[in-house]
């Protein structure tokens, strides 16, 4: 019992230390010091106050992605979508922050629950599709990422500006952003959503442990005829696990779209950070806690990774190679899991 | 006599919990040795020792006369031991021939030789007289005829001691009549067989001596010859088990459940259950008899709510719940022990306190405004997992982590505690041991002295005729005949069961 927590643990260390190791055996391959890389990476992700401040920054979506793909998954489902939910959240928290004038208290909550209900509806058409017809979640979801990214496109063209790139400046009374946070971590982006993503963590641990709706939901997750034998509405659960997942997701675009940018411009492709999502969910073990460590690890990489070219002359493209590799090694902690029994098999 | 082989005082440990403790068996070459013992005595683990996949903590292995380490089933295989697992581990797609050779293919030029391994499987096929088409596919086939293609795998791999764990689980009677057939040819031919088994019937029937084993100790070793089921069952559980299950006469009330014209179709639109008629009244057990797929599963799956008829009427109490939810028709009173455990009765990696309030947990007061009372969930759970007798660490247990039998308990403790009317229960005892068995006739029969209403289907005969005060005999989707169990032979409901249709039941009660 004990022992296996422990590899519980163990495992998701272990794996970041294979993708590090692997990251410098590819640098040192190209002819670049990975001792001068590694340092930048780290110094760039918690060298000084900036960073520190930018690295939260970047963490605050990366654990609501993750909420939302773990919530999903807890329940059974695959949410791939969480990109496409993130980008209509935040297509939302920009609408309302552009196209009214509020006291902050009513306008800043307001911005936030449309964006949660914009990811929210945008999953729940997926999750109808599976209980009403037995489409498979994960087609779905990824075809709605297409829609929303270009839905939204249009319409930030065609309502939010003139045929511009962008929408405007949300107002103030919307936005997370702070002068306090601003200044104690000498003007990096930092926001108030870190607490908004803290409250999402301990909001989905509470749902799923301790309410008796969050019961049913991980019993139909575990086995749906057991549920159905129960008298639980197996359908209905699919559709709420999907609407909540996306609610998760619509406000992780929402910390973007009040926080970190203050509008939301045209996009050539995905953010990505739905994408992350998964790995952060996976690294996480699908447990709210876990993912707050999980988002920091792949926030420290994102904005570390950007002091690498600077300071260690190490060129992007090997930037994004080691990073992925650090994923990949944690993606396939299944290999590590199986590599570590065998240890301890032969060490009996 | 020569050992083909010995295990000599094996002992293996995991954490602090002993599996097996000094145990020792020994097989002699061209005998039938049953091991026989409890769901959870040891048994498999000591097969899995002498099969390479756990390495013992203390004891030898000798394999005719040599001392032997097995440190993996590979080197179990070049000893000559097989095994024939319970679950086969079969490839659906492939013929029997393909499944026969995976691992050992015979090459011609790089390519595999299909026609010696058909040739050879054929060859084997009849030496043993299994019957075996080499090139069926697995999945066109029966049940019993894979259970023989895994015999034929390790015989094909050389195997001279064959182990069977469990092997007559999943077969009919008459299945079991043509694999004991085999197995008394096997060993003609020179094999020695080791049969995992808690049914007692076969080791009378089949087996030379036998070996018992209770909570991984050996008890002992005897010839069948010199015994008889009533020690070996004592033997196993430690105390005396009655077979025959006591029970007063039945004090019968008014009818709590009744079917009329009741129609069931399955997902094909065949009509599965026919304008069938019963009538179960309180304080009383009607157990249904009928060969497996003749509507036993949709009638209780239509009366529970899990699936929808489409005409009739199904009353408890005088009350329609035809078509309502499974909820609604738990809450109007009906408890339901169901035939898969593993699919509708637990949900397996919940712990075992969450497992005993699937049905309850929104009420108080385990719920209160939405909120789980976790404190009042444990406590139940710890009250139940004493009342009947659930063997589990804790209640924070997964209930995937508890034997067969305990899991069986776990459903029936949370079933009956609910305290429903109308107490369904299907197949309840498939797969558990004699001593596991009377505890749950018991508890049904304590149900009944109660005067609630029990339905129990069984595809065990001696269940039926032991624990019911009537029975109702099944055959394509209609009760064909209501007997006296104290009136009737398993001649008979054998003979109603086929369809022979002797006694008309027109009425329904």
């Amino acid at each position: 019992m004990n022992s296996n927590r422990l590899t519980n643990i163990m495992i998701p260390i272990f794996a970041v230390l294979l993708g590090i190791l692997a990251g410098a055996i590819v640098m040192i391959v190209s002819g670049y010091d990975p001792i001068a890389g590694y340092s930048a990476l780290l110094y760039g992700a918690f060298g000084d106050r900036y960073y520190i401040g930018e690295t939260i920054r970047q963490v605050t979506p990366y654990i609501l992605a993750g909420l939302a793909v773990a919530f999903a998954f807890r329940t059974g489902l695959f949410n791939i979508g969480v990109e496409g939910q993130l980008i209509v959240g935040w297509l939302a928290a920009v609408w309302v922050g552009v196209s009214f004038e509020l006291p902050k208290f009513i306008h800043l909550p307001l911005a936030i629950l449309a964006a949660a209900i914009a990811g929210a509806l945008w999953a729940f058409i997926p999750g109808i599709l599976k209980a009403r017809f037995k489409v498979h979640e994960v087609i779905v979801t990824i075809m709605m990422n297409y829609i929303a990214l270009h839905v939204s496109n249009a319409i930030i063209r065609s309502v939010l500006s003139d045929q511009g790139f962008k929408s405007e400046k949300i107002h103030a009374s919307a936005s997370l952003r702070s002068e306090f946070l601003q200044s104690i971590t000498d003007y990096s982006t930092l926001h108030y959503g870190i607490i908004i993503s803290l409250i999402g963590a301990v909001v989905m641990w509470f749902l799923l442990e301790k309410t008796t709706k969050g019961y049913e939901l991980r019993a139909v997750g575990f086995n749906q005829h057991a549920s159905h034998y129960a008298g639980m509405n197996v359908n209905r659960n699919i559709v709420l696990a999907m609407v909540i997942s996306g609610a998760f997701a619509g406000v992780a675009g929402a910390m973007e779209g009040l926080g970190t940018f203050e509008n939301i411009s045209v996009k050539a492709g995905f953010t990505g950070v739905g994408f992350d999502g998964i790995a952060v969910a996976l690294l996480g073990g699908n447990n709210a806690f876990g993912i707050i460590f999980a988002a920091i690890l792949f926030g420290a990489l994102k904005v570390g990774a950007l002091e690498m070219p600077s300071s260690a002359d190490v060129p992007t493209e090997l930037v994004d190679i080691v990073i992925a590799l650090i994923i990949f090694f944690v993606a396939s902690s299944y290999l590590i899991r199986l590599v570590l029994n065998r240890f301890k098999k032969e060490g009996k | 006599m020569e050992y083909v082989i010995e295990m000599l005082n094996i002992r293996k440990v995991f954490g602090n919990f002993v599996a097996n403790d000094n145990i020792t068996l020994q097989l002699k070459k061209g005998e039938i040795h049953a091991l026989l013992g409890e769901n959870g005595a040891g048994k498999s683990t000591l097969m899995n020792v002498l099969f390479g996949l756990y390495q013992p903590d203390g004891g030898e292995i000798r394999v005719k006369g040599k001392t032997v380490k097995i440190a993996n089933p590979n080197v179990a295989n070049d000893l000559g031991i097989g095994m024939v697992h319970q679950h086969f581990m079969l490839v659906d797609t492939f013929t029997v021939t393909e499944n026969i050779i995976l691992g050992s293919e015979p090459t011609k030029r790089g390519q595999i030789d299909m026609k010696r391994a058909e040739q050879e499987v054929r060859e084997l096929s009849e030496r043993y007289g299994l019957a075996v088409d080499p090139t069926a596919k697995i999945a066109d086939i029966s049940v019993g005829m894979q259970q023989r293609v895994e015999i034929l795998k390790t015989l094909y791999r050389g195997a001279d001691i064959l182990i069977f764990d469990e092997p007559t689980a999943v077969l009919t009677p008459q299945e079991i009549q043509e694999l004991i057939q085999i197995m008394k040819t096997l060993v003609k031919e020179g094999k020695s067989i080791i049969l995992i088994t808690h049914k007692l019937k076969e080791i009378m029937e089949v087996c030379d001596r036998v070996t018992v084993i209770r909570r991984g100790k050996g008890i002992g070793t005897l010839n069948v010859s010199e015994t008889n089921p009533n020690e070996l069952a004592a033997m196993m559980v430690g105390r005396e088990v009655h077979f025959k299950t006591e029970k007063k006469p039945p004090k019968v009330g008014k009818p709590v459940l009744e079917i009329k014209d009741l129609v069931v179709k399955d997902s094909r639109g065949v009509t599965v259950v026919d304008h069938l008629n019963l009538t179960v009244h309180s304080g009383e057990i009607v157990g249904i008899a009928g060969v497996d797929g003749n509507g036993q599963s949709e009638l209780i799956e239509a009366i529970t709510g899990l699936i929808k008829s489409e005409s009739g009427s199904i009353k408890l109490n005088g009350k329609e719940i035809r078509n309502l939810t499974p909820r609604q028709i738990t809450e109007a009173g009906v408890g339901h022990i169901p035939q898969d455990r593993h699919k509708h009765g637990l949900v397996l990696d919940f712990p075992i306190a969450e497992n005993m309030v699937l049905q309850t947990y929104y009420k108080e007061p385990y719920s209160k405004n939405g909120i789980l009372n976790f404190k009042k969930i444990y406590e139940k759970a710890r009250q139940l997992i004493q009342e009947f007798d659930v063997r589990t660490p804790d209640e924070y247990t997964k209930a995937r982590a508890l034997s067969g039998g305990n899991q069986q308990k776990a459903i029936i403790g949370r079933e009956v505690d609910r305290d429903p009317d109308l107490l369904i229960a299907a197949q309840p005892t498939r797969g558990l041991d004699v001593g596991a068995i009377e505890f749950i006739h018991k508890r049904l029969i304590e149900q009944r002295d109660k005067g609630k209403a029990v339905l129990l289907v069984s595809f065990e005969l001696d269940e039926i005729m032991n624990v019911s005060d009537r029975i109702a005999v099944i055959y394509e989707g209609k009760i064909v005949a209501i007997v006296d169990p104290k009136e009737t032979t398993e001649q008979e409901l054998g003979l109603l069961m086929a369809g022979s249709k002797r006694k008309e039941a027109g009425v329904s009660s």
